[in-house]
């Protein structure tokens, strides 16, 4: 019931402005895939494209292995959910649920036993016959994801859904749709420019920027093996020292910065970069380290409660932050202190700033 | 009020509100109180005029029944008298008139506010608007002329070669109705036009995303969501056309009667304006009964028109 989605090589022009660009990236049957990026960096449009809404410029998207190119959205096995939900606000609960039914001409006693049925599946019994305006935020959710789950779709687009809700509701929702996503076992595909709602529910992650796909792949990937600056600068906090990759040998690399020489990793086609090590690989001391150690005024010390964010400033003026975890380890330092940050070589990458046209 | 002392003045304000209360009072609602007034009492010699034979009663009113004159019905044959005849068939027209605008005007309103890009929507709208600059007498002998029996329309009807001979348009109640359609059209495109542009784009995509096909967009989503502009637009033509007396003078032919054309008669011809004025209050109250009654049966309330 679930399909695949394959998108080769589709490019999605504006008029002069390319708002998708050579995108090849084929989503599994059953999977929950995220595309992440910014606003403006096409992911929207590639929802539209999937759902048929608009045609890509060029380039083909097969859904289940079936080319797409001509079907309009009313001839594809794809429902999409709207950013702003998009319920039909003259018709109750229920005939909302069960309008993908009555299109496809089922009888009227079967549509409400469906809409029932789907009701509970979204965990939002006895709400049939009201109006979507006496529903909160979260049900309104709810009915519009059992509205879409009613025609049986072989894939389920979602457009930031939970983008309006508030903190609260939108991390309990993160849940429900992961379990909506198991139980049904169809195939998810989430834009989202919320990073936290990526890794948390997806199987797989897409980064984009400015049209282009620059990662794919699990949550853990992305966040600790990031193949670029910018996917390590969007996904997740960064410490960021430019400088020139000075030798190499193994892996890592000396890497030569204002500040001095510092090792990080390095993968074997990177000869030019930036360094980044997240705020949770640095340590705080007193004394400089033997190597990969910088001397720092701290500037702000934020007590967050499960963590000590201590923000910096090295001699040369770049701002540093380091988050430590209150467990006692670290005695929390006073701000104006001089103190040395410290870091790990395998925590450290030098990472080129973005992938090149074409990739 | 006093907002709007501070902001203009003594001077301004209550000069503003002067001139609406004799606007609304003096011309409006005092005449209209006098024609009511008037409707009640017989047509009499000046020199009876508030004397004994000046007495209220129905008598007027009741003058619309005079004669008798067959007419069908839905293939049911009656003998009505002729004035109830000419009010029937204006109810009737009317609301003929009124479901043509709006079979007209939902396309137009609709790729109005829902296709067109809104860099030309200006552009069309001047275009809509560029007939009402010329005069409504202009524009009726316009359509007179179009219509005639060697007439532009029939010789380019008959050089396309669409048909043999001349159609007789102006022939019974025809050319009243396309007259009043043209005139009035308008009327019934705003309000749909308001109604359907203040409806969420996104809404129309999510029927088609969930595979309807656009038959039953239009009737499940679209028109559902432009009932209250639907409803003001009929209201609005249903009554200026029931009360239009200039098209139907214009274009009527010699068998088209228009109530407004009896009354006109009535007040101008036989001088009596006390039973004028009867038959103008019958017209209003019909009107509005009919329209209570449609608003009822197509589950409308009076607040949605009002929006």
């Amino acid at each position: 019931m679930s399909a695949g989605v394959d998108l080769d090589n589709v490019c999605c022009d504006f008029g002069n402005f390319r708002a998708v660009d050579h995108l090849t990236v084929s989503i599994q049957p059953g999977e929950f895939f995220s595309f992440l990026g910014p606003s403006g960096c096409g992911k929207t449009t590639i929802l539209r494209m999937i759902s048929g809404f608009i045609e890509p410029t060029e380039g083909a998207i097969r859904i289940g292995g079936k080319d797409m190119k001509g079907q309009r959205p009313n001839q594809r096995p794809t429902a999409l959910i709207f950013q702003n939900l998009a319920l039909f606000p003259l018709m109750p609960v229920w005939e909302n649920i069960a309008f993908g039914l009555e299109v496809r001409g089922v009888g009227k006693a079967k549509r409400r036993a469906r809409a029932e049925e789907l009701l509970a599946l979204v965990d939002l019994h006895d709400s049939a016959d009201k109006m979507i305006s006496q529903l909160s935020g979260g049900q309104k959710q709810r009915v519009a994801i059992a509205r879409a789950l009613a025609v049986e779709p072989s894939v389920m687009l979602l457009d930031e859904p939970l983008a309006a809700l508030d903190l609260k509701l939108r991390q309990r929702m993160r849940a429900e749709l992961r379990a909506i996503q198991k139980r049904t076992g169809v195939t998810f595909i989430y834009i989202t420019h919320d990073q936290g709602e990526a890794l948390a529910m997806s199987d797989r992650v897409g980064v984009m920027s400015q049209g282009r796909l620059q990662q794919v792949a699990g949550p853990r990937d992305i966040y600790n093996n990031p193949v670029n600056g910018f996917v390590a600068a969007f996904v997740g906090g960064n410490n960021i020292l430019t400088g020139r990759v000075a030798t190499r040998s193994g892996g890592l690399a000396v890497f030569d910065t204002a500040l001095g020489p510092f090792r990080a990793r390095i993968a074997a086609d990177v000869t030019a970069g930036k360094l980044y090590v997240r705020p949770e690989h640095m340590t705080l001391q007193a004394t400089p380290g033997a190597e990969n150690s910088l001397p720092v005024t701290l500037s702000e010390v934020a007590f967050e409660g499960n963590a000590i964010s201590v923000h910096a400033v090295t001699d040369n003026g770049i701002a540093m932050v380091a988050e430590l975890r209150n467990d006692g380890s670290t005695a929390i330092p006073a701000t104006g202190a001089r103190m040395h940050m410290a870091f790990d070589a395998s925590n450290a990458a030098i990472l080129p700033d973005s992938t090149t046209a074409g990739a | 009020m006093n907002d709007l002392l501070r902001r203009y003045g003594k001077g301004l304000t209550f000069g503003f509100i002067g001139l609406t209360f004799f606007w609304l009072v003096i011309l409006v609602i005092l005449p209209d109180f006098k024609l009511l007034e008037s409707s009640f009492r017989p047509y009499l010699p000046v020199v009876d005029v508030g004397g004994p034979k000046d007495s209220y009663s129905l008598a007027n009113y009741g003058r619309i029944f005079g004669g008798e004159v067959e007419m069908s019905i839905f293939g049911v044959h009656v003998v009505v008298a002729p004035r109830v005849k000419v009010l029937l068939y204006t109810i009737w027209y009317s609301g003929v008139v009124t479901l043509v605008t709006f079979l007209l005007a939902y396309p137009l309103a609709y790729y109005l506010a829902k296709i067109v890009s809104p860099k030309s929507l200006p552009t069309l709208f001047l275009l809509l608007f560029v007939p009402l600059w010329v005069s409504e007498v202009l524009r009726s002998f316009a359509w007179w002329i179009i219509l005639a029996f060697k007439g532009p329309l029939n010789a380019a009807l008959m050089a396309l070669g669409v048909i043999d001979t001349e159609i007789r348009w102006i022939d019974g109640y025809s050319p009243v109705i396309i007259g009043l359609v043209y005139t009035y059209v308008l009327f019934m495109v705003f309000p749909l036009y308001n109604a359907m542009q203040s409806l969420d784009s996104n809404q129309i995509e999510a029927a088609e995303d969930l595979g309807a096909p656009w038959w039953r967009i239009h009737w499940r989503v679209i028109l559902p969501h432009s009932k209250p502009g639907i409803a003001s637009g009929a209201v609005m033509v249903f009554m200026l056309s029931a009360g239009s007396l200039l098209v139907p003078a214009i274009m009527g032919s010699t068998t088209s009667g228009w109530f407004t054309q009896t009354i006109q008669g009535i007040m101008l011809e036989e001088h009596d304006w006390n039973t004028g004025a009867a038959f103008a209050f019958m017209l209003l109250i019909v009107c509005t009964l009919v329209v209570s009654l449609a608003m009822r049966v197509f589950k409308v309330k009076l607040s949605d028109i009002a929006k």
